[in-house]
């Protein structure tokens, strides 16, 4: 059970889930009757379409595919992945809602499951009729229910609504609810998928604070899905990126969600673009983009007012002429800053290519950034066609620069990662 | 997925392959309050927003008893044996109540908690247990009424129970229970993916009705195939043994109650066995 001295909360081996796409059982159990008749007989199902080798309901899709994954107790995990990369379906298999296709899951404590608010509230009960109902689902019993009642309803901040029924609540009421009663269960591992989506920032701040306490102070395991990057930097001190039903990233918060902002995250002075996670998108393109060198500096660190001397090498299957070039600069928080163009255009010839290039990092704040690079073409219509792009091309930092006309600290938050040319006072 | 404790935490294991024995009656014992609380809420939640609220409770059952005492007794004639026609149909349909329940409840087990279902686990077996445990509050609530008309009557002298037998009637609602909630959740686990039996349960529980001796006696019907039929239907005999103990008439055969009880343990067996199946997996078929 325990492994590096530290107790496994969850171990998930070889997991997958598979869904069947198309309408399920066709709908009528003698369709169904009939290909399983056919199937037991080693005939051609009759329910297929022809030149089909299978019926179209037949076909499935990989939730999950292969998830390898040890969770400790007392940690606080976060999941963050796109949509449709199996957050969920992981949280639906740990809360025991649906069963893996294949593999195997151990957990070791008693699991509380929030993958929806309030479920289970019925309008027409009241809030502490709800707060039986709800606790018991989640697998408390009644004694448990009644000794935690008082925290429950101090915690939910609806005591004057406690015995109305919650119907009558606004959403934030009921969120507030139903977060405090399963906030409150004897549990040794929460589940919670985006559940903090509503409710106000006092209360959302709260419920951050109590997960933070639960995992610190209690031991508690907790996982948490959201798509909320800040709440996530608040109270994980793990993070997985999920994509495609696979865990791509394991470990740092920061790090996983550059990753997840579609970025690698890593500054570095060489970046080769052959590399198989990139290789496969890179090669659609109608240019190759081989490499990127910066020449002029050790560790992608500058002052805002200086230039990044790069090479970048660029494979072509055919001669093309007027190719241009675009850099997209995003900050670290996923905000776009402004975009670049290449003041003018060059020819490629048929096989390698290299340029030189300055990159001016003239009004850009303190913090990461990170480009994306566009290779285009105005063809004879005058129309832009695109070549080929890299997500991001590189990243950069810059580092503080002690600006002496404004004595300020920066808030990006507010005032965005550009800092434009100061206004003159003429009189 | 199976469940033990190792160093006093909870350890729970899971794979995609089951037993499909597999039940854990003990897991379900640990959520004891919630089938409290969802069998309240059954009762709660029915006559919200009606005018006579619990009174339907017994209106319901004895509008029931007076058609039928008036379709069967008054104008088909029906005879039952000399016992008066309110008090057989009220017995009557104290007991079928409870067994129609027991399915029709059941059969919407997955299909109506699909929302609750898909967002927390909690032993399914749960949500039929209380739906068995609401039909038999509803019957001890008919039985009442049913006591009313009986004292009534035996104090006329016209019907004469066999009251050692009443200590029977638990294990006759046991009997029933077990089977009804057989055949829901065999229904509700098949209703996951073929709604049609949905829609064909009401109508299928109605026609029960008529072959088992519901609103006649069996020992109205003549002999032959169609007695044999009736006979075979796993409902007759507990029905007949609950009258021979409440009315003091009733037909009861000891092989057929046996059968009854042999096909009761079959269905329910098969029912645990595709609830199981279909339980771990049906949000991905609902």
């Amino acid at each position: 059970m325990s492994e590096n001295n530290r107790e496994i909360a969850i171990k998930l081996s070889g997991v997958k889930k598979m869904y069947k796409l198309g309408q399920i059982g066709g709908g009528t159990l003698q369709g169904d009757l009939q290909s399983w008749w056919a199937r037991v007989r080693g005939k051609e199902d009759p329910n297929t379409m022809i030149g089909q080798k299978q019926r179209l309901v037949g076909q499935t899709f990989m939730a999950l595919n292969g998830i390898d994954l040890t969770i400790y107790q007392g940690e606080a995990l976060g999941i963050i992945g796109a949509n449709g990369a199996g957050k969920s379906t992981m949280l639906k298999l740990l809360s025991k809602v649906t069963a893996p296709s294949d593999g195997e899951i151990d957990i070791y404590g008693r699991v509380a499951s929030m993958l929806e608010v309030g479920t289970g509230f019925n309008g027409e009960m009241t809030g502490r009729e709800n707060i039986y109902m709800n606790g018991a689902i989640l697998g408390m019993t009644k004694a448990e229910i009644d000794a935690k009642m008082e925290d429950i309803i101090e915690f939910s901040e609806v005591r004057e609504f406690i015995d109305t029924p919650v119907k009558r609540y606004s959403s934030g009421m009921y969120v507030k609810l139903a977060f405090s009663v399963a906030a409150h269960l004897d549990s040794e591992i929460m589940i919670m998928d985006e559940v903090l989506a509503v409710g106000d920032m006092a209360f959302q701040k709260k419920c951050l604070t109590k997960m933070r306490e639960a995992a610190n102070k209690e031991g508690r395991t907790v996982l948490y899905v959201s798509h909320n990057m800040n709440t996530i930097r608040q109270l994980c001190d793990r993070c997985i990126v999920l994509d495609k039903g696979k865990i791509i990233f394991d470990g740092d918060v920061e790090e996983a969600i550059d990753i997840y902002l579609g970025t690698t995250g890593v500054m570095s002075t060489y970046y080769d673009f052959l590399q198989p996670t990139q290789l496969n998108r890179n090669a659609k393109g109608k240019v190759l983009f081989k490499y990127l060198k910066t020449l002029n500096s050790a560790d992608m660190k500058f002052y805002s007012d200086s230039r990044i001397e790069m090479e970048i090498a660029l494979a072509a299957p055919k001669p093309l002429e007027k190719v241009k070039l675009r850099f997209e600069v995003r900050y670290q928080n996923g905000i776009t800053s402004g975009t670049s163009f290449l003041d003018k255009p060059f020819n490629l010839l048929e096989g390698d290519n290299t340029v030189t290039l300055h990159f001016d990092t003239t009004h850009f704040v303190a913090g990461k950034y990170y480009v994306d690079l566009v290779a285009y073409i105005y063809n004879q219509f005058g129309n832009e066609e695109y070549l080929n792009g890299i997500y991001p091309g590189f990243a950069f930092e810059i580092i503080e620069d002690i600006n002496e006309n404004n004595e300020l600290v920066w808030l990006p938050q507010y005032w965005g990662s550009v800092h434009l040319h100061d206004t003159v006072l003429v009189k | 997925m199976s469940e033990r404790r190792i160093e006093n935490i909870h350890h729970t294991h899971i794979t995609s392959k089951r037993k499909w024995y597999e039940l854990n009656l003990k897991e379900v014992w640990q959520y004891r309050d919630l089938i409290v609380l969802f069998t309240k809420r059954t009762f709660s939640l029915r006559y919200k927003q009606t005018i006579l609220g619990p009174a339907w409770l017994f209106l319901n059952p004895f509008l029931t008893s007076v058609v039928y005492t008036v379709v069967f007794g008054n104008i088909a004639k029906i005879d039952t044996n000399g016992i008066p026609h309110i008090l057989f149909y009220l017995t009557s349909t104290a007991i079928w109540a409870f067994f129609s329940e027991s399915i029709t409840r059941n059969a919407q087990t997955f299909t109506s908690n699909a929302n609750v279902f898909g967002k927390v686990y909690f032993p399914r077996l749960t949500v039929p247990v209380s739906n068995i445990l609401s039909a038999a509050i509803q019957f001890c609530i008919q039985m009442i009424m049913v006591g009313i008309f009986l004292a009534y009557y035996v104090m006329k002298g016209m019907v004469s129970p066999n009251w050692p037998y009443f200590l029977l009637i638990p294990v006759v609602l046991i009997h029933l229970g077990i089977m009804g909630m057989g055949f829901g959740i065999i229904i509700s686990s098949l209703t996951t993916k073929y709604r049609d039996l949905g829609i064909l349960v009401t109508f299928g529980v109605q026609l029960w009705m008529y072959g088992t001796p519901i609103v006649y006696p069996l020992s109205e019907i003549g002999d032959g195939l169609l007695k044999t039929a009736v006979m075979i239907n796993p409902v007759t005999m507990p029905v007949e043994l609950f009258r021979y103990a409440v009315l003091g008439q009733g037909t009861v055969l000891p092989e057929y109650l046996v059968l009854s009880w042999i096909i009761t343990i079959l269905v329910v067996l098969f029912g645990i066995m595709i609830f199981n199946r279909v339980e771990k997996t049906f949000m991905d078929t609902v």
